[in-house]
């Protein structure tokens, strides 16, 4: 059980609070909801690239990381397709620190060509680390416009190619900063060892003069129903075939999304997994395969992707996916397969509690969906589904037409 | 009016509280640390075994035996064990490092009782069969094929056989060793390592009393008549100091450069870790101001030691665009230098205490992490007056006393260099 108090303050931001007393720590983790979803199709990877400028330097404080570390506190962010969050851990004493320094960005930032100049590289860095210097690493890349036609989750958060990077200009992080970090897109969560009503002090103080600014309304295109099975074969200097095939799911928030989740458990989670005991020990295809979903707000990716072991004929290999997602649709998943991943979510959600950072991202997230509550309540969601349901969202999302398959062949 | 400029007043961290270990010992003497602390019913269950002598004609025996033992025992099959250890929503780990093999258990509280008895079974009555072992040296030696296309895996391979030659810590797995492993070589490891005079069992999270009768009534009578002896490694290095494997067609050199090193049982080591700090140890490092915040060549870059019972090693890693793979060795070796030469500031230093001293106070996060410290110790033949040490070292320590440290131990000339890549 995550307990916590919710305030707003007029400017808009909202803020939840979760007392931990069993650690000297606090945490602030600051959610802004804009990710690579609200990016411009010709200017693709912003989202991300900005969140490396938001260390470059706000209107009043120069350095972001310095004063930081010399407080004792360490700082990391990331960016989804759906959101980018920042968060800072530190010694509960120098909260205030924290507060300082999150409040001077959200105020304004410094918009310096030099950290635009750097980061611009050492993201160009990052996408051939981990894109195009790898073995498999643009796969995404190349997948996901194969999966939306529409939806702008057709290219990953690094962006499409290096060049929408590169040709960022600072007139684009300025409006780009105008438009989504303000106090109305912002979720602000504090927890630790810290006391509720000094957070309220911290907040007014620091945050309450931050002008509102303007409400960004998100209008998306939405991806219409895939009626045609997509496939397409890709040659790489890599050492094993693999097979991706995603089929598109509900978001996070919609009717469906538990019983998939719990769907790429019982093909995947664990050595007893179904795929795992099937495809990889009883009849051995693949030397490894997992099934997983991205968790995203709008209609998301259920993927399967397997590596095959040497002398597998690929077709053969993807008959063997398909007939375990047959076998999903045709036949009740046993009780005791039920019960398992039941219990699975059920203890990796108490291992998850013993984290503050953990809960304090969960918190953001479920304020995001619309209820932090959700963080205690969403496992009733899991808990009631059965075999019945089981089945009959394993029919709605495994059509033959709604798949797209990507067979990535060593050269 | 509100002072944006200047940072609120700030607190040193004075005082760490350390959760410390509480020894217990079974019927047999199998000696069990606890950490008891958090509020989620649930526990980590360690079994730890010190690793026997590595051989090079057997290279990867010590890790595979360790893979397999719950690949089947004389009562569960594979498929078997896996289903109920997942039934009851827990996780088991067999973890295989240079110093130790252990196996792991995750579990709620409340269902210890039928997920312990499973963890027994693997560790006195695995039978390692056939069919398994072909499917896990199948599909570990694909893994090894996938990992060697890695530019970064490459160049960590290339530097830990620079610096430790054909040992246990030095030797990288190749690809036909997954060809010559033999069922009864493992067999005969498995008798000779996971037995009661080897296992040290340390346990964190909520302990219930109870759950010391379980341990002690399943694995207090486990017996063995083996001596385990201690284990030697001789390392070797390389009389050469520069490796560079080409790849014309990288994007980004990979970089690793190092040299053994003193491990944490040296008086010298703490402060050998601020030094390390300074120079790539933490994002504001000097090596990620230069190389990433001034220069933007890389994604990142970063220093560190690692300590192994028998031994340690200094090392820097980055990948960089190949155009800049010379500029980056060039801005290294000036900052490794600088530190040699010049003072650090007093500024600059009093971040680093202040940030390291943060550091180990959110390291001791849960009960997990507690017990993390306690194995640090303990199996360095270290007490708790270790982390006493520590602290009062990273408060006082001068910038005299850091740059005598470079000069003692750093001499860039004599570090081994890889690049994989393009020079």
């Amino acid at each position: 059980m995550v307990k916590f108090e919710k305030f707003t303050l007029e400017n808009g931001l909202r803020v939840l609070v979760h007392e931990d007393h069993t650690t000297p720590m606090a945490v602030l983790n600051i959610l802004y909801d804009v990710g690579a979803r609200d990016e411009n199709p010709n200017q693709t990877g912003f989202a991300h690239l900005f969140e490396h400028l938001m260390f470059g330097g706000s209107v009043n404080i120069p350095s972001y990381d310095e004063p930081l570390q010399r407080v004792g506190g360490e700082n990391n962010a990331f960016t989804s397709n759906d959101i980018t969050n920042y968060y800072i851990t530190l010694p509960a004493v120098n909260l205030e620190t924290a507060f300082w320094l999150e409040s001077d960005r959200m105020l304004n930032l410094a918009f310096s060509e030099k950290s635009l100049e750097v980061q611009r590289n050492v993201v160009c860095e990052e996408f051939k680390q981990r894109y195009l210097n790898q073995p498999y690493g643009d796969v995404w890349l190349k997948l996901r416009p194969l999966v939306y036609k529409n939806h702008p989750y057709q290219w990953p958060t690094i962006g499409k190619e290096l060049s929408h990077i590169e040709d960022a200009k600072i007139e684009d992080v300025k409006a780009f900063f105008e438009k989504h970090y303000n106090p109305q897109n912002a979720i602000m969560i504090v927890g630790g060892a810290i006391k509720l009503a000094d957070v309220k002090k911290l907040t007014e103080k620091w945050f309450a003069l931050i002008p509102a600014g303007k409400k960004y309304n998100r209008n998306l295109p939405q991806e219409p129903l895939q009626l045609k099975e997509v496939k397409e074969v890709l040659k790489a200097d890599v050492p094993s075939n693999a097979i991706y095939k995603v089929f598109k799911m509900p978001g996070r928030m919609e009717a469906g999304y538990a019983e998939t989740d719990l769907i790429s458990d019982i093909l995947s989670q664990g050595k007893s997994s179904r795929l795992y005991q099937n495809l990889v020990q009883r009849n051995p295809i693949f030397s490894q395969i997992n099934a997983y979903n991205y968790g995203s707000m709008d209609t998301g990716m259920f993927v399967i992707e397997g590596k095959l072991l040497p002398n597998i004929d690929i077709a053969y290999a993807d008959e063997c996916i398909w007939k375990e997602l047959e076998f999903l649709r045709e036949e009740l998943v046993y009780e005791d397969e039920l019960t398992k991943v039941k219990n699975k979510y059920e203890s990796t959600k108490e291992f998850g509690e013993m984290s503050l950072l953990d809960k304090a991202m969960n918190l953001a997230f479920y304020e995001l969906f619309g209820d932090a509550n959700l963080i205690n309540t969403d496992i009733e969601n899991y808990l009631k589904i059965d075999a019945a349901d089981i089945q009959k969202q394993a029919n709605s999302l495994f059509k033959k037409e709604a798949a797209t398959t990507l067979y990535y062949l060593a050269k | 009016m509100l002072d944006r400029i200047n940072p609120p007043a700030f607190k040193q961290i004075e005082e760490i509280e350390f959760i410390k270990a509480e020894k217990h010992e079974l019927k047999n003497k199998i000696p069990v640390f606890v950490i008891d602390a958090g509020e989620q019913s649930l526990v980590r269950l360690e079994f730890i075994f010190q690793n026997s002598s590595w051989q090079l004609d057997k290279p990867i025996m010590p890790s595979i035996t360790n893979s397999m033992i719950s690949e089947g025992t004389h009562s569960l099959s594979s498929a078997e064990i896996a289903s109920k250890i997942d039934y009851y929503g827990a996780f088991f780990q067999a973890e295989f490092s240079y110093d130790q093999s252990s196996l792991n258990l995750f579990s709620l509280n409340k269902y210890l009782p039928q997920t312990l008895p499973i963890i027994k079974e693997m560790l006195t009555g695995a039978i390692f069969p056939d069919k398994e072992l072909n499917i896990l040296l199948t599909n570990q030696k694909q893994k090894l094929k996938v990992g060697l296309e890695k530019n970064a895996n490459l160049a960590k391979r290339a530097f830990t056989e620079a610096i430790f030659g054909d040992s246990l810590y030095g030797y990288s797995n190749q690809v036909e060793d997954y060809d010559h492993v033999k069922r009864e070589d493992l067999l005969a490891y498995y008798k000779k390592v996971y037995h009661p005079l080897n296992c040290t069992i340390v346990i964190s999270g909520k302990i219930e009393k109870s759950l010391l009768t379980l341990i002690d009534e399943l694995f207090g009578g486990w017996t063995s008549e083996n001596v385990h002896g201690d284990f030697e490694v001789n390392c070797l290095s390389s009389d050469q100091k520069l490796h560079y494997i080409e790849k014309p067609d990288a994007l980004q050199s990979a970089i690793r450069i190092g040299i053994p090193f003193v491990n944490r049982k040296h008086p010298d080591f703490v402060g050998l870790q601020v030094l390390n700090t300074a120079l790539g140890g933490y994002f504001g490092s000097r090596l990620m101001n230069n190389i990433r915040e001034d220069k933007g060549y890389t994604y990142s870059i970063g220093s560190g030691i690692a300590s192994l019972q028998k031994a340690g090693y200094f090392f820097i890693a980055t990948e960089v665009g190949v155009d800049v793979t010379q500029q980056t060795l060039t801005e290294i070796e000036k900052e490794v230098n600088l530190l040699k030469t010049d003072l650090i500031e007093e500024d600059e230093l009093d971040l680093i205490k202040n940030y390291l001293m943060g550091s180990l106070l959110g390291s001791l996060e849960n009960a997990f992490s507690h017990a993390e410290k306690f194995k640090n110790i303990h199996f360095f033949g270290l007490g708790y007056d270790y982390y006493e040490t520590y602290i009062t070292t990273v408060k006082n320590i001068t910038p005299e006393r850091l740059r005598e440290l470079a000069n003692k131990y750093w001499d860039y000339s004599s570090f081994y260099k890889v690049i994989v890549g393009k020079k």
